[in-house]
C-alpha cells in the first residue's frame, strides 16, 4: 500500500506535527519504504489468528474507591510553561 | 401515540432520531485515580497526576465504577458483558491532558437493553439500548476569563462516565423527552448518576436525520452535541429535522457533520463538517488488561437493585389503587415515592397521593423547597389525611391545618387539638346554630319556601361560618334541608 | 588503595560492609570519574549533590550495623525514570526542564534499598533509537572506541557507556526492543530485560507500553542479580505489573546447569551471518554442555516476520504515548495563533526526526481504513511469535542465541543514517522476546577482531529470570571476558 503526499500531510496533521512542503515527498518515499517493509506480514495467513493484546494474559485488577490523590496543585502546576490563576493557560480556543 | 409528521406542501415526513448519553458516575475518586470527583471552587485542586498526563503515569480502575456500571446496565435491561476491553481514543485538545481519552469500543460492559417510556396519552414504547460503556470524562476549558487565552482546569478530567447509547428508535421529540426523564430517573433510583443536565452531570448528544412517510430508507443523520436539558433536546429534534425538510425539498442534500443547538435560538449550527472530521484512531488500551467479570459477582449486585420505577409504578396502581398518572408523577422521583410510602403506610393511599401531588407539591413549589428539605413531614402528611378520613376535621379545615404545618412543622393532631379545629359533629350544637339563622332570616325562609331552593346553600354557609368551618358539612346540610323543608 | 570504581556491585558492598571504604568515598571516587571522563557524555543531568547526602546516609547506617540490601551503592539512571526532584527530560528538547513531583516505582524501590543516584544517563530520544544517536544531548561515545568513535548502541546507550567506563557501579535501563540487550552487548556489559509485569513501569516515560519494561545494566551477572532482585516487585499503581514473589536471583547462580535445556533457534542463523558471531554462539554452546547442559536445535517459524510487526506496534503505542508531549502542562512551548499551531509548533521543534518518524508511522498505522491491514495484522503476528516461544520452551528451558548481528559501530554512519530500515534491523535478534513478553539477558562473549565486544542472549521462560541467571552466570565464569 503506497501512500501519497495528501496523505503524508493528513498523517502530519493527526500527529499535530509539520512536514514542509519540500520535504512532503522525501518523506513520502521514506514512508513508502518502511511501508514496503513492513507489508511483508501480508504474506503470513493469520486468518483464525486471535490478536494478542496483553502478553502475561493478566485480568484487570480493580483499585478501591478512595481518595488518594489530589490536593496539589502546586506540584500539578509547577512544570506548566505559562500558568495564570491556577489554569493552565493557552491561546485562545474558538470552537 | 399520535404520529409526529412533519407535513410541507410538498409531502410527509417523518423523523428518526438515536440519543447518546455521557452521565457522570457518582463515586469518590476518579475511574483511573485516586483524586476526589469533587468540583471544588478552586481550578486544578482533585487532581492526580494520572490525570494531568503527567510521563509515566499509569491509570488503575475504580472497582466502584465498574460496579455502577453493572448495576446501571441492570437497570437498563441490559445484557452485562463478562468480557470488557478498554481502549484509546486519540485526539487532541486542550481539556485532554494524555492526548486520548480512555474509553471502551470494541468490547463495552454493557450490551443491548431497553426502557419503556411513558407518554404523554399514557401509552408506553419500548427504546432499544444498543450499548453503554464506561470512559474517563475530560477537563474543562474556560473561554470567558481573558480575551487571549483559555483557561484549563483539570478537576473534571477522569471523573467516571457511562456513555449509554440508544437504537435509533425514536419518532418524536417527545418520546426523546419521555425517554431523558426515565432515564434519569433510574439513574437517581440507582444512585449511579445524579442526572442533572443544567450541571453537566449528564449530557446529550442528538442524531436527528429524516425520511419520506412511510418509507424504510436510511438518510445521512446529523448529530448535535451536548444539548442540555430535555426541553433543549425536544427543540433540537424538532428544528434540525425541519431543517432537513427544508434542505432536501429544495432539492438539496444534508451532510453527515456535527452540529452545535443554540439555546437562545432554538436553531443548530455547524460545528465541524467532515472533511476535518476527527481520526480517533482507537486501539487497545495496552495499560490496562482486559475485564471480566463472573456471573456471581453479577448476581451479587442484582440481589442489591432497588425496586424500579416501573415496578414501583405498577405496584401503586395495582396494590394502592393509584391511578396511572399518579403513579407515574410519584414513582418518577424515588425520594417522592419513597416520601410517599412512608405517607401513605396505613392510610387512605389515594388521598394521600392526591395531597402530596396537590397542595404538598404546591407548597414545596412555593416554597423552593426539595422534598427533603420539607417541613411537613411524610408521617405528618399521612396522619392529616387520617383526620379528614376520621371526620375529625373537614377537608377544608385541612387546608388550615396544611397552611400551619408547612409554617411550624408541626404534627396536624397538635395543631387541630391547639386550634380546637375539631370537627363539631354534636347534632343538637349544629341544630342550635341553623335554628338560629332560621329565626334571624325570615325573609330568605319566605323566598326559599316559595321555590328559590338554592337559597339552601346559602342557609349551609351561614351555618359553616358561624361554626368557624368546624360544622360537620354532611351534617349541616341535612340540618338545614330537614328544617326549611318543615 | 585500588580503584574502587573498578568493584562490581557485589565487591562494593561486601567493602563497604567491611568498611574498607565508606560510601561517601565510592561515590565521590565515581564523581571524579564523571567529572574526568566527559568523552563518554553519559550523564546528562548530575545529582551530585543529592548523591553524597545518600552516601552519608548510608554510611550512618553501615556505622550502626542497620545497613540496607544496596546501601552506598552509586547508580546511574536512564533520563526515562521519573525521579522526583530531578529534571527527566526522556533526552528530548520536548520535556525541556521538566522536573518530576514523583518517583518512578523502580527507582523509588533502588532507593529504598539504600542505592546512591549519581544523575541520569543519556538515551536515545523516547527510548527510540539503536544507536543513542537521537538522543538531543548528542551521541555518547562507546568506551571501547578504538581510533574512531562508536555508537554505544541504544537505546540505553549511557547506561552501558558509564558503566563500562566505571562511571557508576550500575544503572538503570529499559527496553522496548531490545535497548538494554544492545547496548550491554555493544559495551561489553551485562543487562537483563526481566519477562513483562515483572518491574513496574510506574514512572518510566512510556514508548510502547505492551513491551516497556526495566531492568539492570551491570558489569556482571551477579550484579544483575542483585540489582533485579530490588528493582523488580509487584505495584498496585500498574495494572500490568504481575503479582508474584521476586525470587533471591543472586542464589541462584551457582546452582548446577546439569541437566537443563538450552535451545538453539535455526531460525537465528541468518544468511551471511557474521562468522565471528556465529563462533561465539558455538563456543557459547559448548561452554553450556561442558556444564552438563543438553543442546539442542529449535525452532521458532515465525521469527522473520517480528521485526516488521514490531515497527508496526511499538509506533502506533508510541504515536498515542507521546500525544501528551503538547506544550500544556509541562515541557516546551512554541506558542501559536491558535491551538492546534501551538501543538504543531510544539511538536515539530520539540521532538527529534526520528521520533517524528515513528509517532507519523504509528499514527498512520492506527488511522481510519488501515488498522485491520496493519496493526490488527501486527498483533496477530505477534500471538503467532508468542505461540512460537511458547511452544519451544515445551522441549528446552532457556534459548540461547546473539544479542546482535553486529558489533559496535561508527557514530554518523552513513548506511544506518541513509536509510532507517538499516538501523532497525540490528534489532533482529531481540524485538521477538519483546512481542512475546519473555525475560533475557546479554553477556559479553567475547572480542571482534577489531577488538570489540559481542553479547549473547540467553531467553527463559515467563517469570523464570532464575534459570536465566543459572546458564549466564555458567557462561560468564568458563567466557573470562576481560572488561575495560
Amino acid at each position: 500500500m503506497a501512500i501519497d503526499n495528501q496523505t503524508v500531510k493528513k498523517v502530519a496533521f493527526l500527529s499535530r506535527l509539520r512536514v514542509e512542503d519540500e520535504k512532503i515527498e522525501s518523506a513520502k518515499d521514506e514512508f513508502n519504504k518502511i511501508l514496503q517493509w513492513i507489508d511483508e506480514l501480508n504474506e503470513l495467513n493469520t486468518d483464525n489468528v486471535e490478536p494478542l493484546i496483553s502478553v502475561n494474559e493478566q485480568t484487570l485488577r480493580l483499585r478501591e474507591d478512595e481518595i488518594t490523590a489530589g490536593n496539589n496543585k502546586d506540584e500539578i502546576l509547577q512544570n506548566a510553561p505559562m500558568e495564570e490563576f491556577d489554569y493552565f493557560a493557552v491561546p485562545k480556543v474558538v470552537e | 401515540m399520535s404520529e409526529y409528521v412533519i407535513e410541507t406542501a410538498k409531502g410527509k415526513w417523518e423523523v428518526i432520531v438515536g440519543l447518546e448519553i455521557h452521565c457522570q458516575i457518582i463515586s469518590k475518586s476518579k475511574i483511573f485515580s485516586g483524586a476526589s470527583t469533587e468540583f471544588g471552587d478552586n481550578p486544578n485542586e482533585n487532581v492526580s497526576f494520572v490525570d494531568a498526563g503527567m510521563p509515566g503515569m499509569l491509570p488503575t480502575l475504580n472497582r466502584w465504577c465498574v460496579h455502577q456500571a453493572v448495576k446501571t446496565g441492570l437497570g437498563l435491561n441490559a445484557k452485562i458483558n463478562k468480557y470488557s476491553e478498554f481502549s484509546r481514543k486519540n485526539y487532541f485538545y486542550a481539556d485532554l491532558p494524555s492526548g486520548y481519552q480512555i474509553t471502551q469500543f470494541r468490547y463495552p460492559i454493557v450490551g443491548e437493553g431497553k426502557i419503556r417510556i411513558d407518554l404523554p396519552d399514557g401509552s408506553n414504547k419500548d427504546i432499544g439500548i444498543e450499548r453503554m460503556h464506561i470512559e474517563q470524562d475530560a477537563g474543562k476549558s474556560i473561554h470567558d476569563l481573558s480575551p487571549t487565552k483559555s483557561y484549563i482546569d483539570l478537576n473534571r478530567a477522569g471523573v467516571g462516565l457511562m456513555e449509554i447509547v440508544t437504537k435509533p428508535d425514536f419518532r418524536a421529540p417527545e418520546e426523546a423527552g419521555a425517554f431523558l426523564r426515565k432515564l434519569r430517573s433510574i439513574l437517581r433510583y440507582l444512585e449511579t448518576c445524579d442526572g442533572n443536565m443544567d450541571e453537566g452531570s449528564m449530557r446529550c448528544d442528538v442524531n436527528v436525520s429524516v425520511r419520506p412517510y412511510g418509507s424504510n430508507e436510511l438518510r445521512t443523520r446529523c448529530e448535535m452535541k451536548n444539548v442540555n436539558s430535555v426541553k433543549f433536546v425536544m427543540q433540537a429534534i424538532e428544528n434540525e429535522a425541519k431543517r432537513h425538510v427544508e434542505v432536501y425539498e429544495n432539492g438539496g442534500d444534508i451532510i453527515q457533520e456535527t452540529r452545535q443547538f443554540d439555546p437562545t435560538t432554538g436553531q443548530t449550527k455547524v460545528m465541524r463538517k467532515k472533511e476535518f472530521a476527527h481520526d480517533y484512531r482507537y486501539f487497545p488500551e495496552p495499560d490496562l488488561p482486559p475485564l471480566v467479570l463472573d456471573d456471581a459477582y453479577i448476581e451479587s449486585i442484582k440481589q442489591e437493585m432497588v425496586e424500579l420505577p416501573d415496578a414501583k409504578k405498577t405496584r401503586f396502581i395495582n396494590e394502592l389503587g393509584l391511578t396511572a398518572y399518579d403513579a407515574s408523577v410519584i414513582c418518577e422521583n424515588k425520594e417522592v415515592a419513597d416520601f410517599f410510602e412512608k405517607a401513605s403506610a396505613g392510610h387512605d393511599a389515594k388521598k394521600v397521593a392526591n395531597w402530596l401531588i396537590g397542595d404538598f407539591f404546591a407548597m414545596l413549589n412555593k416554597r423552593k423547597l426539595s422534598i427533603k428539605e420539607s417541613p411537613v413531614s411524610a408521617e405528618n402528611l399521612g396522619n392529616l389525611v387520617e383526620l379528614i378520613s376520621k371526620s375529625v376535621i373537614s377537608g377544608k379545615i385541612a387546608k388550615d391545618v396544611f397552611e400551619i404545618m408547612s409554617e411550624t412543622g408541626d404534627s396536624p393532631e397538635k395543631i387541630v387539638e391547639e386550634k380546637g379545629l375539631r370537627q363539631v359533629t354534636d347534632v343538637s350544637a349544629i341544630e342550635a346554630i341553623v335554628d338560629k339563622i332560621i329565626a334571624e332570616n325570615p325573609d330568605n325562609v319566605a323566598a326559599y319556601k316559595k321555590g328559590k331552593t338554592n337559597l339552601a346553600g346559602w342557609f349551609v354557609g351561614q351555618t359553616m361560618k358561624m361554626s368557624q368551618g368546624k360544622a360537620n358539612p354532611a351534617m349541616v346540610n341535612e340540618l338545614v334541608k330537614q328544617k326549611l323543608d318543615k | 588503595m585500588k580503584d574502587i570504581t573498578k568493584l562490581t556491585v557485589a565487591q562494593a558492598l561486601s567493602g563497604l560492609k567491611k568498611k574498607e571504604f565508606s560510601a561517601t568515598e565510592l561515590t565521590e571516587a565515581y564523581i571524579d570519574n564523571i567529572e574526568q571522563n566527559t568523552k563518554v557524555n553519559a550523564f546528562v543531568t548530575k545529582s551530585f549533590e543529592i548523591a553524597k547526602q545518600q552516601a552519608s546516609e548510608a554510611d550512618k547506617r553501615y556505622a550502626s550495623g542497620n545497613s540496607l540490601p544496596l546501601d552506598g551503592i552509586p547508580l546511574g539512571i536512564k533520563d526515562l525514570f521519573c525521579t522526583k526532584n530531578i529534571r527527566t527530560t526522556a533526552c528530548s528538547k520536548i520535556l525541556g526542564e521538566f522536573i518530576p513531583p514523583y518517583e518512578s516505582t523502580v527507582t523509588n524501590n533502588l532507593l529504598q534499598d539504600g542505592a546512591v543516584f549519581l544523575g541520569k544517563l543519556n538515551m536515545d530520544e523516547f527510548a527510540m533509537g539503536g544507536s543513542n544517536e537521537t538522543s538531543c544531548f548528542g551521541p555518547v561515545v562507546n568506551p571501547w572506541s578504538k581510533d574512531k568513535d562508536l555508537v554505544p548502541g541504544g537505546s540505553s546507550g549511557g547506561s552501558a557507556a558509564a558503566v563500562s567506563a566505571h562511571l557508576c557501579a550500575a544503572s538503570t535501563g529499559t527496553d522496548t526492543g531490545g535497548s538494554i540487550r544492545e547496548p550491554a552487548a555493544f559495551c561489553g556489559c551485562t543487562g537483563i530485560k526481566p519477562t513483562y509485569g515483572r518491574c513496574s513501569r510506574y514512572g518510566i516515560i512510556a514508548f510502547a507500553s505492551s513491551l516497556d519494561q526495566a531492568g539492570p545494566i551491570a558489569q556482571d551477572v551477579r550484579d544483575c542479580a542483585v540489582l533485579l532482585k530490588s528493582m523488580a516487585g509487584f505495584d498496585a499503581k500498574d495494572s500490568t505489573s504481575y503479582d508474584t514473589p521476586v525470587p533471591d536471583y543472586e542464589s541462584f547462580l551457582e546452582q548446577d546447569i546439569n541437566g537443563m535445556v538450552v535451545g538453539i533457534p535455526k531460525e537465528y542463523r541468518l544468511d551471511g551471518m557474521n562468522k565471528e558471531i556465529v563462533a561465539y554462539w558455538d563456543k557459547a554452546a559448548e561452554i553450556l554442555k561442558s556444564g552438563g547442559a543438553k543442546v539442542k536445535e529449535i525452532s521458532l517459524p515465525h521469527t522473520k516476520y517480528a521485526l516488521a510487526a514490531y515497527y508496526v506496534l511499538a509506533p502506533a503505542e508510541a504515536s498515542s504515548n507521546l500525544a501528551r508531549y503538547d506544550g500544556i502542562r509541562f515541557g516546551n512551548r512554541k506558542n501559536g495563533n491558535s491551538l492546534d499551531e501551538l501543538y504543531i509548533n510544539t511538536r515539530t521543534e520539540g521532538f527529534g526526526n526520528e521520533v517524528k518518524r515513528r509517532i507519523m508511522i504509528g499514527t498512520y498505522v492506527l488511522s481510519a481504513g488501515y488498522y485491520d491491514a496493519y496493526y490488527l495484522k501486527a498483533q496477530k503476528v505477534r500471538r503467532l511469535i508468542h505461540d512460537d516461544f511458547m511452544n519451544a520452551f515445551k522441549e528446552c528451558d532457556v534459548i540461547l542465541t546473539p544479542t546482535s548481528p553486529i558489533t559496535a559501530f561508527p557514530i554518523g554512519d552513513e548506511k544506518m543514517l541513509q536509510n532507517p530500515i538499516n538501523m532497525y534491523l540490528n534489532d533482529v535478534f531481540t524485538v521477538s522476546v519483546n512481542l512475546a513478553g519473555l525475560p533475557a539477558l546479554s553477556l559479553p562473549i567475547g572480542l571482534s577482531a577489531e577488538g570489540l565486544p559481542y553479547g549473547m542472549q540467553i531467553i527463559g521462560k515467563p517469570f523464570d529470570e532464575q534459570t536465566i541467571f543459572k546458564a549466564a552466570y555458567k557462561l560468564e565464569q568458563d567466557t573470562g571476558f576481560e572488561r575495560i
